[in-house]
């Protein structure tokens, strides 16, 4: 087990195991999707009473899954780093900020756009709006530390201090501004029981998040992996990277 | 028993020693407290300068004043003793370094929260506020200033040496006071429709708890990776 994990967090391990990996996340992503986009727009029935601007739901949801997502893969790197100073971790970290401040906004926006015709008011100081606000400033506060401390290994650690203290905080910002203030419709898919959606709406919801946790997978190897090409510029094996792909050019 | 008195000491001798030293280096001190005041002054300029207006604002005022201006003390908390060296002879010394962060914390919250506390009594009667809210607010203050000094602490900590360190100081540490905000000013307009907000102290009570068992550590773990 720690054999193996040792074998993977290995920067030049990973870069040629993601290469392999990445065909199959790609085919498996467009499939995902194209099934998803046709289960969104075309085969769920609109809604009784939202008709069919609910298909927002579509982006909007996913978005907001990832951004807590990401904001948790972020802490588990953080803890990789703190503990194991693990480089790849480090790499990780500096990785997903962006996407993950990228996909904040997203479910800030599309959660805005649908909010006009359901609720009337392009933004109301509800609960779940502002926390993710909160957490889009959170995000940024995690890339302008990065971007700040210009020793990369230095700027990961203490990025991952900074991560850690928002991780404590999320559930306290979170339930601290429910209870200040909340027009949310509470969740409508985790009760598992029975839940509050449709289910022709539901499973192109469920596959459409799948597709997201996809891509935002493969959009962070690509990132992972020039990083990594970048942190080990001066070895051997990324010279030889380099030159054989500029030789196939 | 000897150990126990050891770390007392030498947390009282950190304390005293960043006490002593921002006292004689008076400008530190008195910019954050001018600026709380400062702050204060400007809402009734902007909102209105009818006592009853004020009167319904003067908690969630005096509680973001507290906030921005114990937001520009962190720039200076760790800046003379980062180059001067201090701190590295400090880490070098042996010291635990949550003995140092504490004692960071701590002065602080003498420096600027203890001040502010204290100036907040004369602004929050001149807006208006009635005798019974004003205990709640100051009681609310004094947990919610102390827990700001904590987090405040392990901020400054994280950005000591860096490029345009007070703003990106401000900007790091504001999105985790947002939960003491939101008690501290709902407790002191609760207090004042005349309800005692003991949900919203406990609170404010119990974040500070998690603040003094946690933020120290996140501290020692700024300053160790900062000095590397």
């Amino acid at each position: 087990m720690f054999k193996f994990l040792y074998h993977y967090s290995s920067l030049r391990n990973f870069y040629f195991f993601s290469e392999k990996l990445l065909p199959f996340l790609l085919i498996t992503f467009v499939c995902l999707v194209t099934y998803s986009i046709y289960g969104a727009l075309i085969s769920a029935p609109a809604d009784y009473q939202q008709g069919d601007s609910f298909r927002i739901i579509y982006v909007h949801v996913p978005s907001a899954w990832m951004s807590l997502l990401i904001y948790m893969v972020m802490g588990l790197s953080s803890v990789s780093v703190l503990v194991w100073k693990i480089k790849l971790a480090e790499i990780t970290l500096s990785a997903v900020a962006p996407i993950g401040a990228v996909f904040t906004l997203i479910a800030l926006v599309t959660g805005s756009i649908w909010g006009k015709p359901m609720w009337g008011t392009w933004w109301e100081w509800d609960a779940r709006l502002t926390s993710e606000l909160v957490l889009l400033f959170l995000y940024l506060g995690v890339i302008a530390l990065l971007n700040a401390i210009d020793d990369r290994r230095t700027g990961a650690r203490s990025a991952s201090i900074l991560c850690l203290i928002g991780i404590v905080n999320i559930p306290i910002v979170h339930y601290s501004v429910e209870w200040w203030n909340t027009l949310h419709q509470g969740p409508t898919v985790s009760k598992f029981s029975s839940p509050s959606i449709h289910i022709d709406m539901l499973i192109p919801l469920l596959t459409m998040t799948v597709a997201f946790m996809l891509y935002c997978l493969i959009i962070s190897l690509y990132r992972i992996r020039t990083m990594i090409l970048v942190y080990d510029k001066d070895s051997q094996w990324v010279k030889n990277v380099i030159t054989d792909n500029r030789e196939q050019i | 028993m000897s150990t126990d008195t050891t770390t007392w000491n030498t947390l009282f001798i950190l304390v005293r020693r960043d006490v002593l030293k921002t006292w004689r280096e008076s400008a530190d001190l008195l910019y954050p407290i001018m600026f709380f005041v400062l702050v204060t002054i400007l809402f009734p300029f902007a909102l209105s300068p009818e006592i009853l207006v004020l009167k319904s604002f003067a908690g969630g005022l005096l509680w973001i004043a507290t906030l921005l201006a114990m937001s520009i003390s962190l720039e200076n908390l760790f800046k003379t003793d980062y180059s001067t060296g201090a701190l590295e002879v400090i880490v070098l010394s042996g010291v635990p370094l949550l003995l140092v962060g504490l004692a960071k914390a701590i002065a602080n919250w003498v420096l600027s929260g203890l001040p502010i506390i204290i100036l907040a009594i004369p602004l929050a009667l001149s807006l208006g506020i009635d005798a019974f809210s004003l205990s709640i607010l100051l009681l609310s203050l004094t947990l919610g200033s102390a827990t700001i000094s904590l987090i405040g602490t392990a901020i400054g900590a994280l950005s000591v040496g860096l490029r345009s360190s007070g703003m990106l100081v401000i900007v790091l540490a504001l999105p985790f006071y947002i939960p003491l905000l939101i008690f501290g000013a709902v407790a002191t307009s609760n207090s004042q429709a005349g309800v005692i907000p003991e949900a919203e102290l406990y609170f404010l009570a119990g974040l500070l708890a998690l603040a003094v068992t946690l933020t120290p550590w996140a501290t020692a773990s700024a300053i160790r990776t900062r000095l590397s």
